[in-house]
């Protein structure tokens, strides 16, 4: 039983980091003067739905801070209150020590109690501010939000018609046919336990059966003793108003009618559902899956899609009270029909190799059919090309499944500018272009953080203070821009500013005092590249934002990792641009195949500048070995890949074979080989998972014929070379 | 019964052999002599097609096949234990093993047939000089003339010395 609710933890952990995102992004879009009430709603049904699965799970402290969330926002959303920037600030607090919680559980930090209490605390005055005048809330009163826990509402449910020590005459109505005797008098005996049961049915009355009940119990009780026995779609329970029970005016608005007709159920609040018992699985699937859909255009999507979520919401609405009985709120349900499914990462690599197989499988097929004549095996080659065509189409849509909007990665900026912003009193606006634009789950993942630092970066050392963008003629507000495109095989995502740009002079006289080799002749993109030199930093003033210098050197180290490149463009008192060009995946890669001897190697191509086969006469030797090719006056330095791997090449003279010209971090080198074979877009496989690492090479791939071709390192060839030329 | 319990764990404290209970053991050839492995540990049986030359790895690593899409080291027990002829032709057995959570190949002679020893036909090692390190040797077992030699493959395999796994030292 343990293992089997452990299973979901992940599931609602992820589940409600996505709700989390959700709402914060639903925060930031939030109007304070205008406040959307769609927006409010969503807010909410995140809140509410994160605490259901916390109270499934057990996790008190995220109950009882959603709960704190619930109370405030749902008096918002019905007007008894004002939206006000600090009930924003206070939102988003307590979405991060939701986070804090969350992360807490799932084994990785803890959360601090003490901040978890303040920001209760703050949102419990916020939401006792003002009392609605003239209206008594529904909500849970104060003492009792101290202890708030799902069952303590419910006992607030059942407590609340009995406060008066009121009794309830309820009027039941049910198809009794059918039903055997002792069935019957069970149920009897039943309904008595619960108060005074007089029989109504009129006399020449066969089929149905009418009951009165007077009792102190709630109409879920009663519901649950005849669901059992009677079929619920024939039952009928009616709150007795006319009898001798004195109901308070307030409590005749509670929602005291049940009913399996949709259409005359009265309540449509939902906040009524939260005080339903919370059933396994209880709030655990609305919302999450339509996540995605919500942040991925926030411009134009956004609006359509809250249109529509508004829409089908109100439809949805009496059906999912009709629903009530089995006590899930599916407030986001129609949205997520359409959306999406929770697939695991392992399920969708294993589909990917098992594509790869095929293909592999195709392309020997094809080979081997290619021997038949084809005037007479017609069919057979007809046949062939159509699966060639099908094998291509399902690999590109498996590999698609891997791929993520960068909007997942884009939407959690908002909130670092908003906060970085006000903390160094700058006014900037952050616009997001191409949210749309895919890539790889895996790169997703990684681009984050250093995507982070960009953004920080820009907003500390490019955007200006407000007085000092108005002396220099430009809007006080400054304005940072995140755009994501594709461009040939790859997506570039570019960090852009308004700000200052960098200062070409300080950047060169930080360096000479830094000692860098640097002289005035360098362009400017050079000069530009020093700042990912470990430790550099124009800053004046060491904050606690950035100016330490430990960073951009990180930045593109990770960016490097994931086989991309960083790119500065920049004008001084215009703005600067950064720009990060990624492969599409990281499965895949763009390799020139390469023979030695017998065997086959991948050069993966975004080092490769060129290839030329050398004349006899431009390869020199330096003291006795050491060989360096002549190329358009520069001297590389020549790495015999059959020497780097003690193979047995077919040509041992460099004139004969072919020299590929390959930069890596700044240096070049030649890389001879036997001959070129082509360029193909392969399946990185690793080596390591069932061998070790080996030097000079980054991985292993599977070509068209079944074979194992290995793809070089060419980072680490390279500078094997160099340290060799030292 | 229980006499038999008895003594096999009589036996028991002789050697770690006879804590195994009665296993089926898949037997190779190397040269003239038997080996045998724990039958749950092999994967599959294949031919030796389409290896990948290593890099500068040690001789009896032949280097990587394909196998439906993972790549799978081979190794050559012949030329690690230097028994038989290392020739490869139509004839020549990749056993592929999933030992330690990872895939690899081992060429072998010839693969005769999988045998079930009780606990009573295992012998402890005896201490002699063998080209295998007694330490990775779980017993003898006698099938009725024929000896087997039983090898801890996982140990084996993930033993610093045949140069599979990264170890903490690189």
């Amino acid at each position: 039983m343990s293992t089997d609710l452990e299973q979901f933890y992940e599931i609602f952990f992820e589940e409600s980091a996505e709700l989390l995102a959700d709402m914060e992004t639903c925060l930031l879009r939030l109007d304070v003067n205008s406040p959307d009430l769609e927006d409010l709603n969503a807010i909410f049904r995140a809140a509410h739905s994160i605490k259901g699965g916390a109270g499934t799970f057990g996790f008190t402290d995220m109950t009882e801070m959603t709960h704190m969330l619930e109370t405030l926002l749902d008096r918002l959303r019905k007007g008894e209150l004002e939206v006000r920037s600090e009930m924003v600030d206070a939102f988003l607090k307590a979405g991060d020590v939701i986070k804090e919680q969350l992360a807490g559980h799932r084994g990785e930090g803890q959360a601090d109690p003490a901040v978890a209490a303040a920001i209760c605390e703050e949102l419990k005055r916020l939401s006792n501010e003002i009392q609605a005048p003239a209206k008594e809330t529904p909500v849970v009163s104060n003492d009792q939000t101290e202890a708030v826990s799902a069952e303590a509402e419910v006992a607030e449910v059942k407590a609340s018609p009995n406060d008066d020590s009121s009794r309830f005459t309820y009027c039941i109505e049910f198809f009794s046919a059918g039903m055997s005797n002792t069935g019957m008098e069970n149920l009897w005996a039943n309904l008595k336990q619960l108060g005074s049961l007089e029989n109504v049915t009129p006399a020449n009355e066969e089929e149905r059966c009418q009951l009165k009940l007077v009792t102190s119990n709630s109409e879920e009780d009663i519901w649950e003793i005849l669901a059992f026995v009677v079929d619920p779609a024939k039952l009928k329970i009616e709150l007795d108003t006319s009898g001798k029970i004195e109901a308070d005016a307030t409590e005749a608005e509670a929602p005291n009618t049940i009913s399996t007709d949709a259409g005359s159920f009265v309540d449509e609040d939902e906040f009524e559902m939260t005080k339903m018992p919370p059933a396994p699985g209880y709030g655990f699937f609305p919302g999450a899956p339509a996540a995605p859909k919500d942040i991925m255009d926030a411009s134009e999507a956004n609006l359509n899609s809250s249109q529509q979520q508004g829409e089908s919401n109100s439809k949805n609405e009496p059906q999912a009270a009709a629903n009530k009985s089995a006590g899930k709120a599916n407030t986001a349900a129609p949205a997520s029909e359409t959306s999406s499914i929770r697939v695991s990462v392992e399920k969708v690599d294993q589909m990917i190799n098992l594509v790869g197989e095929l293909v592999i499988t195709q392309a020997m097929l094809a080979q081997t059919a290619s021997q038949f004549d084809p005037v007479v095996f017609e069919k057979l080659h007809g046949g062939m090309s159509q699966l060639e065509r099908n094998t291509r189409d399902l690999q590109e849509s498996v590999m698609s499944i891997r791929m993520m909007p960068i909007s997942f990665v884009f939407s959690r900026y908002p909130r670092v500018v908003r906060d970085l912003a006000s903390k160094l009193n700058k006014l900037v606006e952050l616009k997001t272009v191409g949210e749309n634009t895919e890539l790889d789950k895996g790169l997703i993942e990684k681009i984050a953080d250093p995507l982070t630092h960009l953004v920080r970066n820009s907003l500390d050392h490019g955007i200006e203070v407000p007085e000092k963008r108005m002396a220099a003629g430009k809007p006080a507000q400054g304005t940072i821009t995140l755009r994501a495109f594709h461009q040939g095989g790859s997506i570039v995502i570019e960090v852009s500013d308004d700000g200052a740009g960098l200062n070409r002079e300080k950047i060169l006289d930080k360096a000479r005092e830094r000692g860098l080799p640097v002289h005035d002749g360098m362009t400017d993109q050079e000069v530009w590249m020093l700042i990912f030199e470990a430790g550099f930093s124009t800053a004046e003033t060491v904050t606690d934002v950035s100016g330490r210098g430990v960073g951009m050197d990180v930045v593109k180290r990770n960016i490097q990792s994931m086989g991309g490149r960083i790119d500065i463009d920049s004008a001084f008192k215009v703005g600067t641009r950064i720009s990060i060009r990624l492969p599409l995946t990281l499965a895949i890669l763009d390799g020139l195949s390469v023979t030695v001897g017998d065997q086959m190697f991948i050069v993966p191509l975004t080092y490769i500048m060129e290839s030329l086969q050398p004349a006899a006469a431009d390869i020199k030797t330096v003291s006795g070995h050491g060989r360096v090719v002549q190329v358009r006056g520069e001297y590389l330095p020549v790495i015999a890949l059959h020497e780097v791997f003690n193979l047995h090449p077919n040509v041992t003279s460099i004139h004969e074979g072919i020299l590929v010209i390959l930069e890596a971090e700044g240096h070049k080198a030649a890389l001879f080989v036997d001959d070129l074979v082509g360029q193909h877009q392969v399946v990185i496989k690793s080596l390591e998972s069932n061998y070790r690492r080996v030097q000079g090479v980054s991985g292993a791939t599977i070509m068209g014929d079944g074979k194992v071709a290995l793809i070089l390192d060419t980072a680490a060839l390279v500078m094997a070379s160099q340290q060799e030329a030292v | 019964m229980l006499q038999e319990q008895t003594a096999s764990l009589a036996t028991g404290s002789s050697g770690p052999v006879t804590s195994q209970l009665a296993n089926e053991f898949l037997t190779f050839r190397l040269g003239k002599e038997e080996y045998g492995i724990e039958i749950l540990k092999v994967q599959e049986i294949r031919g030796y097609d389409s290896i990948t030359q290593i890099a500068n790895a040690p001789e009896f690593i032949k280097g990587v096949v394909n196998l439906r899409g993972i790549i799978v080291p081979i190794i050559d027990m012949r030329i690690k234990f230097r028994l038989g002829n290392a020739d490869y032709d139509q004839f020549t057995v990749v056993i592929i093993l999933n030992v330690a959570g990872r895939v690899m190949g081992i060429v072998v002679d010839g693969v005769s047939d999988v045998i079930s020893l009780e606990a009573e036909q295992m012998r402890p090692t005896p201490e002699f000089g063998a080209v295998i390190d007694t330490e990775y040797i779980m017993g003898l077992g006698t099938v009725d003339e024929r000896m087997l030699i039983l090898i801890d493959i996982e140990k084996l395999m993930s033993s610093s010395d045949m140069g599979l796994i990264d170890q903490s030292i690189n």
